[in-house]
């Protein structure tokens, strides 16, 4: 498509079409007058969905009946304190830790990557598995690629595993993987979660066929949607749509994305290296299955299992303040709004992080702070 | 940390694809994505690695959406941002090491 073709297409753009926006909102509306009752609480568990949602101010425009609560779809946000522990002592060790940009700031128990590197230790941001690959080629010194993120990015981990990685080379993996979550957040006894809206980026890599045994076991619809406005209303609709037909199951509204399937190879490759196992996520709860670590095959490159990683290193330093004053759990669990924690906007915010929430581009801390109480309805409404 | 940002491939060398996204050529490798991928296509690139290649009927929807957020990119739009950070996990040309 050459540049005129583009300018043509996003003119033509059917998802900012404000006459299909405007009948969506209608559909949500008469949808939850139908259902009759307030709130009906809808999940959905993507950073991205959040910034689409705040930026283009669409919670402003759903139905007063409809609460759509934003889930663990943080991955930076739910990576947990001991996990960021690890790599903080690994750096002040003297070895080289490379991670991607937003985890660098997210606060451990004393520190944060960025404070380590304050103090003289190595870090580097990177944003492909491969670069890590060619930083410890040029380095030559012991580097550990702190993976982190869902399946999406646990996939670009697992491509440069099994392709060989350079002797000085080892994995601090804190992967995790989406759907056992969803279990969690389903049975916690204080949401009312009715629906959940799945993202679609990382149910290209795993479908959307991957959801299914989840609507069987908790009659729970989920539908899968991208993070276009129009993509987010049309998947909202569906979504109250299965609810009120009492149809619990897995619709896809991102076919350009996402197949029943999803990409057969880039799974065989995550399972080969990876291995579910449970482990915390930060604030929500231990999740089963829920953390990717590596397989007993791939010890050699496991930064775990080639280095003594002692956290109790970490004991003289002091807590970062204010820390425990921090809601993120609950906001991810659907429990509170960026706007229930006392710390918000003031002793918290994006240039003084108190959360992980805060620090990622994708946190609703952070989202509600940039975009919060200026919506700009002109692009859809 | 999510998003995949769609490019065209412009040459294939091995595993690596030389993509335009927008004018700007970089290189994505080719390890994870399922299907054959030809000169012409265009991929989703996630972190320099290509997680999909794009259905022929979908390109220019994918596409459009994409250039709007950049167009849109001041530095503090945060999807924006994301874009820009996908694009930057990609590579420099030069020649190959596969
Ligand atoms: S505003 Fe800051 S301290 Fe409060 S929940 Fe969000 S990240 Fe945590």
């Amino acid at each position: 498509m050459t540049g005129p073709e583009v300018d043509r297409a996003v003119r033509e753009l059917k998802f900012r079409d404000p006459v299909r926006a405007r009948a969506m909102m209608a559909a949500l509306e008469r949808l939850t007058t139908e259902l009759g009752r307030s709130p009906v609480s809808v999940m959905h568990v993507c950073g991205s969905h959040e910034q689409a949602i705040a930026k283009y101010g669409l919670r402003a425009t759903f139905p007063k009946a409809l609460n759509v609560i934003m889930g663990p779809g943080c991955p930076v946000c739910i990576t947990d304190t001991p996990e960021v522990d690890e790599g903080v002592v690994l750096a002040r060790q003297g070895v080289h830790i490379a991670t991607y940009g937003d985890m660098v700031r997210v606060p451990g128990t004393s520190m944060s990557l960025a404070d380590a590197q304050a103090e003289g230790a190595k870090v580097h941001i990177l944003y492909s598995a491969s670069q890590a690959v060619e930083l410890a080629e040029r380095l030559k010194e012991p580097v550990v690629f702190f993976a982190t993120g869902f399946e999406t990015t646990a996939v670009a981990t697992a491509a440069i595993v099994l392709k060989g990685l350079p002797e000085n080379l080892s994995i601090l993996s804190a992967h995790k993987y989406i759907p056992p979550v969803m279990e969690i957040v389903a049975e916690m006894p204080e949401t009312r979660v009715e629906g959940f809206l799945a993202a679609g980026h990382a149910a290209t890599i795993t479908g959307w066929g991957v959801f299914e045994p989840f609507v069987e076991r908790h009659h729970l619809p989920v539908v899968v949607a991208g993070f276009e406005p129009l993509d987010i209303l049309a998947g909202l609709v569906k979504l109250l749509e299965l609810i009120r037909d009492r149809t619990p199951q897995v619709a896809n509204m991102y076919p350009r994305c996402v197949s029943r399937e999803g990409n057969l190879r880039a799974q065989e490759q995550l399972w080969k290296v990876f291995q579910p196992t449970g482990g915390r996520w930060r604030g929500i709860a231990h999740v089963p299955n829920g953390n990717l670590r590596l397989r007993d095959e791939f010890a050699h490159v496991d930064a775990r299992r080639r280095f003594t990683i002692d956290l109790t290193t970490l004991w003289d330093c002091a807590p970062p303040a204010l820390a425990h004053a921090c809601i993120c759990g609950d906001i991810m669990s659907g429990l509170s709004s960026p706007t229930d924690c006392t710390l918000f906007g003031k002793d918290c915010t994006p240039e003084r992080p108190v959360g992980a929430c805060m620090v990622s581009s994708e946190g609703s801390c952070k989202i509600w702070h940039q975009y919060g109480g200026h919506p700009d309805l002109g692009g859809i409404a | 940390m999510c998003l995949g940002v769609p490019g065209k491939v412009v040459e294939i060398n091995g595993n690596v694809a030389t993509v335009d996204f927008w004018g700007v050529r970089r290189q994505v490798l080719l390890d994870v994505v399922d299907e054959p991928v030809a000169v012409g296509d265009y991929i989703l690139n996630h972190v320099g690695f290509a997680i999909r290649r794009i259905p022929e009927s979908e390109i220019g929807e994918t596409l459009a959406l994409f250039e709007e957020l950049l167009k849109a990119a001041d530095q503090e739009d945060l999807m924006a941002g994301d874009v820009r950070a996908e694009i930057a996990g990609t590579r420099e040309p030069r020649d190959d090491r596969a």
